[in-house]
């Protein structure tokens, strides 16, 4: 029930992100920033609420992960616009929101019993700092995304609605920059804490499971690009493009991993 | 004074490449005033330089002889044969002449239509021309007609704010790129009328530093003084586009300054912080491939007025109707000429002192009842009185004197007598 009700109050937030993205109109814009902040708010309530019901950290079933990533990619969102304002950047997340609350609600919300494996204080550690992460580098994407479209705009010279609508590439670099090196360091801490915890559960650091590989790959991409973007000054296009790539990852460790490929992480459908 | 002897010489951007200009570049206007008071056959003169034109607007007793001598010194500091110099000038006579100098100062002829620096420059011109006495009567009408011409053109069609929304354009696409203009630097290669006014609007924008690149130092100095700027050698552009972040180009060269090639290279020196170049030369300094690197933006003028949404059509049917008021204001001032000569001048007078001697004989002869007889004796009375009246002008009028002289007489007495304000 409360879920539904939060997915209700989310998807009013993103259709009024959306009439504000086509009429430009500042008063939709506050009440759908209001009403964001009301589901982000709704959210953290159906999260406890998750946690007294399952009596242990709800991120082991497939629609608490997803569930809480996008509560991850809100508060993001949220923690962002109290330091500064990308003009219409919230239109591009609350779609990313919207469309990770409709899987989290197909998907089943029996409660599950937890395996002893996993019957530790490390799983709120790793698996929260692991999605939380992922909630910046979901920001980076929509950066990313709006930048090429931006990007676009400007090189073939035809001014459509975005031209108007979008900030300046500067702006969108910069996001991109600021949701890298927030991102990037909970990523790394993340997958440190996932093969502490592997080690006491499973006695090995690091066993090559899909899972882990993936969140490896992952990690690389990232690395590269940070690295790209200090070392060499890679900027722009390329980053935009590298940051899209990455968060693609982040989607295939996360969902094509467990449903394509089979490994110790199986368990957390 | 025949229409025929207002002539115009001159060279612009459309006649002769930069490095032609560029050699008939006259720092200090004493000279070439001091020079045109030599030419034989001149009478009045006026000596307009800008970046992208040299003309002398001149009245001449012997236009042939004149303009030879004007051509000869105009390209006496050059190395071209006459030939050449005949190739690259442009000499307009009577109608012609009042024609092209209306579309000039109503900036019709410049290099991006609708700037509006020229006015300014003509109107200086003018300015230091009068106050040596080198502009007489003819001169002095028909440069301050050429001035109404461009105010109309300017009030009356939108020629003027495509130049200005041109640069504000470029303004809000480097917003667009850049977000913030504080402290970006801005190069300016080649210095035209069009990339001063860019540079304005730039600069009220933020912008910090402002680099002019001129293949003559001497103009790149005088521009760069505007802005607080430096100046610096065409050759040095590379080195430039390492730190610069937005490029102005309109040096009116005839082919590319600048190719991909070129750019690729610095981006990676520049750690690919965007560049954005806007390119007002016609015809382009800038190869447009350059627009496909990576951070690297490149407009031209048709994009730039693409972003204000003012299409060519649009610009087409505004010079159309700019054209159209300069023919009017030139056949204006013929109109002016043809009576400023001795005939016509005369019977004008005649015509004006008859007109109120018959208006106030009509006004008396009303309220008195006279005889046929006593009519015939007032009107001869008073045509005697104003025929003794003008006699003495009217000689003084066709006394025989130097052609100055006789057009100072003729306009004093047509203002004396108000005698073109009917019309």
């Amino acid at each position: 029930m409360l879920f539904t009700g939060t997915y209700i109050v989310y998807a009013l937030a993103t259709t009024l992100y959306l009439v504000f993205f086509s009429s430009q109109n500042r008063k939709v814009r506050t009440m759908a920033r209001r009403l964001l902040l009301g589901a982000g708010v709704l959210h953290t309530i159906t999260l406890i609420a998750r946690y007294i019901a399952a009596g242990h950290t709800p991120l082991t079933t497939h629609h608490d992960t997803v569930s809480f990533f996008a509560w991850s990619v809100t508060w993001a969102f949220l923690s962002f616009r109290w330091r500064y304002e990308i003009k219409n950047f919230g239109t591009f997340v609350s779609l990313v929101i919207m469309a990770l609350m409709t899987v989290a609600r197909l998907s089943s919300q029996v409660v599950n019993e937890l395996p002893p494996a996993l019957q530790s204080l490390w799983l709120p550690i790793h698996a929260s700092i692991a999605i939380a992460a992922n909630g910046f580098l979901a920001l980076g994407f929509c950066g990313g995304i709006m930048y090429l479209i931006q990007d676009r705009q400007l090189k073939k010279k035809n001014f459509g609605v975005f031209y108007h609508r979008l900030p300046s590439l500067e702006a969108l670099d910069q996001l991109s920059q600021h949701c890298l090196t927030i991102g990037f360091p909970m990523l790394t801490l993340g997958i440190m804490t996932g093969s502490l915890w592997a080690k006491q559960a499973w006695g090995a650091y690091w066993q090559w499971d899909p899972k882990e590989t993936w969140s490896l790959i992952t990690w690389l991409l990232y690395a590269g690009l940070l690295h790209q973007r200090f070392a060499i000054g890679w900027r722009g296009r390329r980053t935009a493009i590298m940051s899209i790539l990455g968060f693609a990852a982040v989607l295939f460790t996360l969902w094509g991993v467990n449903f394509l490929l089979s490994g110790a992480h199986t368990y957390v459908r | 004074m025949s229409v025929e002897q207002i002539l115009i010489l001159g060279v612009n951007h459309k006649t002769a490449p930069v490095a032609v200009r560029e050699k008939l570049a006259f720092p200090d206007i004493e000279v070439p005033l001091a020079m045109l008071a030599e030419v034989p056959g001149c009478e009045e003169y006026c000596f307009l330089s800008t970046c992208n034109r040299v003309e002398v607007i001149f009245t001449s007793s012997d236009p042939e002889k004149s303009t030879r001598h004007i051509r000869s010194f105009l390209f006496a500091s050059s190395d071209l044969t006459e030939e050449e110099a005949i190739a690259y000038t442009y000499l307009h006579q009577g109608t012609e002449a009042i024609t092209h100098l209306y579309r000039v100062a109503a900036s019709l002829d410049s290099m991006v239509v609708g700037e509006p620096q020229i006015l300014g420059q003509l109107k200086n011109a003018y300015r230091e021309a009068s106050e040596r006495n080198c502009t007489g009567v003819i001169l002095n009408r028909l440069i301050h007609k050429a001035f109404s011409a461009a105010k109309r053109v300017r009030s009356e069609t939108n020629i003027g704010s495509s130049a200005v929304s041109i640069s504000y354009a470029a303004v809000q696409l480097a917003k667009k790129i850049f977000g913030d203009l504080k402290n970006k630097k801005v190069l300016l290669a080649g210095a035209g009328e069009m990339a001063e006014l860019a540079a304005e609007h730039l600069v009220a924008q933020g912008c910090t530093e402002v680099i002019v690149a001129n293949r003559t130092l001497e103009n790149a100095v005088k521009l760069a003084k505007r802005f607080k700027g430096k100046a610096v050698s065409l050759a040095e552009l590379h080195e430039q586009l390492e730190v610069v972040d937005i490029m102005v180009s309109s040096t009116g060269a005839p082919h590319l300054i600048l190719k991909k090639d070129e750019v690729l290279p610095l981006m990676r020196t520049r750690r690919n912080r965007p560049l954005f170049f806007i390119d007002i030369a016609v015809p382009r300094d800038l190869d447009p491939e350059i627009n496909e690197i990576d951070n690297v933006y490149l407009y031209d003028v048709d994009d730039l007025s693409q972003v204000v949404e003012i299409n060519k059509s649009d610009r087409a049917t505004e010079a159309t109707k700019a054209e159209r008021i300069v023919l009017d204001e030139g056949l204006k001032f013929l109109g002016w000429l043809g009576n400023m000569a001795l005939a016509p001048t005369i019977t004008d007078l005649r015509k004006k002192a008859d007109e109120i001697r018959l208006a106030e004989m009509e006004k008396t002869l009303a309220n008195l009842d006279l005889s046929e007889k006593e009519v015939k004796a007032i009107d001869k009375l008073t045509s005697a009185i104003i025929n003794k009246l003008l006699h003495n002008p009217i000689l003084h009028l066709k006394d025989d004197c130097h052609s100055d002289t006789k057009q100072l007489k003729l306009d004093m007495i047509r203002r004396f007598f108000d005698l073109d304000s009917q019309k």
